[in-house]
């Protein structure tokens, strides 16, 4: 690697800004007991925990996935006083560290760990002769003298090594975690374990414990076998399917939450302001959102995004990389879904607000001769914010969903970029050749539903500890902490 | 009751408008009727002359809002605005961009799309509030715990996976019904089956845990606590109470869905090779056909307000507490 140009795509740089406000969210959240009383009760609950590893496990792709650069290319010995050129292809840290498998393209379709292709061809023997039969793979299996014979230890040779790597970075991750805990509670490392393993503490960490042990023992797994083979097989064109699964957890992470930034100011902005100041300015905003909200919601996508891919295509001239048109067309996306969906949220601010306005603090400062905006900013949001922060989580799993079946309809994601939507919509193809090719739909159910899984769950126990009518409703449940409900 | 109604339907008609104009502005004024042509004709063989002669073919040529050329009334009905636009509130919708005739479309295309939703939803309704209410019976026991795990994990897989799964499972492996197509009269069961299936499958875990939370919220109140006072058995409770209290709320989410029904199913059509709406639509949307993507947006308003309309008519069926004024 000689050089390289960093390159800031607009989504990468709108999940940083996500990600601050996260941040910034989280520091002002401790800093208020009523808050911290609610997260504790979200952490307290273990399939929370549980669903938070996979979360963070699948942000971590997506962080690593948002470090776009520009490798430069091999210079000429003679141009060298020439400035550098840079390559067209957009890579990011992900792409770096797994390498091996974005570079090892086979030709065609292989079945997982496979050592020759799916396909037979017509192949050169040593003897010259020509023969019609399964080809080796270029780089599955490549190491393999005798596939046939060595293949099955080889996989658990390397598959145990990687979960052993797995283990032992499992390990010290969680001792690390074990005297951090005992230090809060103030006592000896040997009882914090044991009352993390008998799950008497407050925060969930057994359940956070035992998920990460699964997560890093299966990513050490799959990291180590796919220095051999492909792991979740290839692709029509040869790419690793693995490889793809994991560009498309930032797709999906993207989609499911930067719809936020348009959210959040029409929904707050609009939503507090028909409540507070009612009126004509209730009577607009009510329109407005009866409007938006009467289309259906794919149908309005699609009708917008069509008229946003005509837009792109008339100026495809502005982008410089295939990679920064796609980015725009998936940030386009976003802001489509949030100048769509801002209304359930400016719906729920606002007949929160109605209630508010007429509190006695809310008088009061209206007393004291407070402007309008102060009080909605000072008292009321702070008092509907657990509506934004439930409304928000809840979203995040149907958006995942629907990038799918937006994609599959032909308006969501460009088609160069990996999604779990154009993944399904190329499997489906695949299902009905014989025999059968399983592996890339099977490798995007498995980690879609992971993912969506560990949302709801979380987006569950979010609003179970925020919202104080769930709190209020008379369950009588005899499992109280994993319930899901 | 009937002036209720009356004005009912005339509130629809400022957001019917508004609906329009929205559809206007995205169609013809943030993107110009040449850049469909272009679209539409391709990138290469793109020459002023023949964009010119797509917009004059479709009817796109003429001015958006006043047209100068024209005279008398025509400089206000001479133009893209009520020729394309406002006409959709009389229900004529013209020919689509590849000439074929909407209305005509619609009529024809309604029924199978009816046939496919129907089934859907009714069988979907029966099946989740009986499982719901199986769930509330057994409410805090291990069945119940692992009911409604089984129900977010329904919840958190596509609607794609199932459509596929189905197909690959039924129709190839098992061969029990043909994998997509469509017959009429009574032998469009054997093509339906599967995809009503799959379509009661996919909406089973959302509904079964939304039902199972509102009647876990009546079995608390306390006239269920008097039904039982007064010694009535479990299931009556559930059955004569529960169940019928329950209603209220389940109605209010699902009555609104009805008119839409006539609009069918986006994906499930498609994969099923079923000729209805949804089909339609979707390959409006791959063909780029503007004419049909704005018709078929307006009309899923037009039946969704339809169906606000028949929530609150429901409302006095079901709760005689309530009366409109």
């Amino acid at each position: 690697m000689n050089g390289f140009q960093v390159v800031v795509l607009w989504s990468d740089a709108l999940l940083a800004l996500l990600l601050l406000a996260c941040g910034a969210g989280i520091a002002a959240a401790l800093r208020r007991e009523h808050l911290r009383r609610a997260w504790r009760a979200v952490f307290a609950n273990r399939s929370a925990m549980a669903a938070l590893v996979v979360l963070l496990a699948y942000l971590l792709v997506a962080i690593l996935d948002s470090f776009h650069f520009r490798p430069a290319l091999e210079r000429q010995a003679a141009a060298s006083a020439a400035p550098a050129q840079y390559s067209v292809e957009v890579l990011s840290l992900l792409d770096v560290a797994l390498a091996r498998m974005r570079t090892t393209r086979e030709d065609s379709y292989s079945a997982p760990f496979a050592t020759h292709a799916f396909r037979k061809r017509m192949i050169e023997m040593p003897d010259g002769t020509q023969q019609r039969d399964y080809p080796r793979l270029q780089f599955g299996g490549a190491q393999l003298a005798d596939p046939a014979a060595d293949r099955g230890a080889d996989i658990a040779r390397r598959g145990l090594g990687g979960a052993a790597a797995g283990l032992a970075l499992w390990a010290f991750m969680a001792g690390a975690l074990a005297v951090f805990v005992a230090r809060g509670r103030r006592e000896p490392v040997r009882r914090t374990l044991g009352a993390i393993l008998g799950g008497n503490t407050e925060v969930a960490w057994g359940a956070f414990g035992w998920m990460l042990l699964l997560v890093l023992c299966a990513g050490g797994a799959l990291f180590a076998l796919s220095g051999g083979y492909h792991v979740l097989g290839t692709d029509a064109t040869g790419n690793d399917v693995l490889y793809q699964t994991f560009k498309a957890m930032r797709i999906a992470l993207l989609i499911g939450t930067l719809a936020t930034f348009v959210v959040l100011p029409l929904g707050i902005g609009l939503g507090l302001a028909a409540g507070y100041f009612g009126g004509w300015v209730d009577d607009l905003i009510q329109y407005v959102y009866t409007v938006i909200s009467s289309i259906p919601y794919v149908l309005l996508i699609a009708a917008a995004s069509l008229m946003m891919q005509l837009v792109i295509e008339q100026h495809a001239e502005v982008f410089d990389t295939a990679a920064a048109r796609a980015d725009a067309r998936l940030v386009a996306l976003c802001v489509i879904i949030g100048a769509i969906s801002w209304t359930t949220l400016c719906r729920l601010l606002r007949a929160e607000t109605l209630k508010l306005r007429e509190t006695d603090y809310v008088q009061a400062a209206r007393c004291f001769g407070v402007s309008g905006v102060r009080i909605m900013l000072r008292h009321i949001l702070p008092n509907a914010f657990h509506i934004v922060l439930i409304t928000l989580v809840l979203e995040f799993s149907g958006l995942v969903l629907a990038e799918a079946v937006l994609s599959y309809v032909g308006v969501g994601v460009d088609p160069t970029t990996t999604s779990f939507g154009t993944m399904i919509n190329n499997a489906r193809g695949e299902l009905a050749q014989d025999p059968v090719i399983w592996w890339s739909i099977t490798a995007a159910f498995v980690f879609m539903v992971a993912l969506v899984l560990a949302a709801n769950l979380f987006a569950d126990a979010v609003r179970e500890a925020f919202d104080p009518r769930a709190a209020a409703l008379p369950r009588r449940r005899r499992v109280p902490r994993e319930s899901a409900a | 009751m009937i002036a209720y109604l009356l004005r009912r339907l005339l509130l629809a008609v400022p957001t019917l408008i508004g609906v329009n104009l929205l559809l206007f502005t995205l169609f013809f004024v943030i993107s110009s009727p040449d850049d469909m042509a272009r679209a539409q004709l391709g990138a290469k063989r793109v020459t002023p002359e023949a964009i010119e002669r797509w917009k004059a073919d479709r009817g796109y040529d003429k001015p958006l809002f006043w047209n100068a050329q024209a005279a008398g009334r025509a400089r206000f009905t001479e133009t893209i605005f009520v020729q394309k636009s406002a006409r959709m509130f009389l229900f004529d919708f013209g020919k689509s961009d590849a000439g074929r005739d909407i209305n005509r479309e619609l009529s024809t295309r309604m029924w199978p799309s009816l046939a496919l939703a129907l089934p859907v939803f009714l069988v979907g309704l029966f099946v989740a509030i009986t499982l719901a209410l199986l769930l509330a019976f057994l409410r805090a026991t291990w069945l119940d715990f692992t009911g409604v795990i089984v129900c977010v994990v329904l919840m958190s897989i596509s609607s794609l996976f199932y459509i596929i799964a189905g197909q690959y499972l039924v129709a190839r492996v098992w061969n029990l019904v043909p994998i997509s197509g469509f017959a009429t009269g009574l032998d469009a069961a054997r093509f339906l089956a599967l995809p009503v299936a799959v379509g009661v499958l996919a909406g089973l875990g959302s509904n079964v845990r939304w039902y199972r939370a509102i009647f876990l919220e009546e079995i608390g109140k306390d006239y269920v606590r008097t039904a039982r006072a007064k010694g009535l058995s479990e299931l009556a409770v559930l059955f004569r109470h529960v169940l019928k209290n329950g209603m209220i709320p389940i109605l209010t989410g699902t009555v609104v869905v009805i008119p839409s029904l006539f609009l069918g199913s986006l994906i499930t059509e498609s994969f099923f090779g079923i000729p209805g709406l949804g089909t339609f639509t979707i390959e409006a949307i791959l063909m780029q056909d503007f004419a049909i993507v704005r018709a078929m947006v307006f009309i899923g308003s037009v039946l969704y307000i339809a169906g606000l309309v028949l929530t609150d008519l429901s409302y006095t069926l079901v709760d005689p507490r309530v009366r409109l004024q």
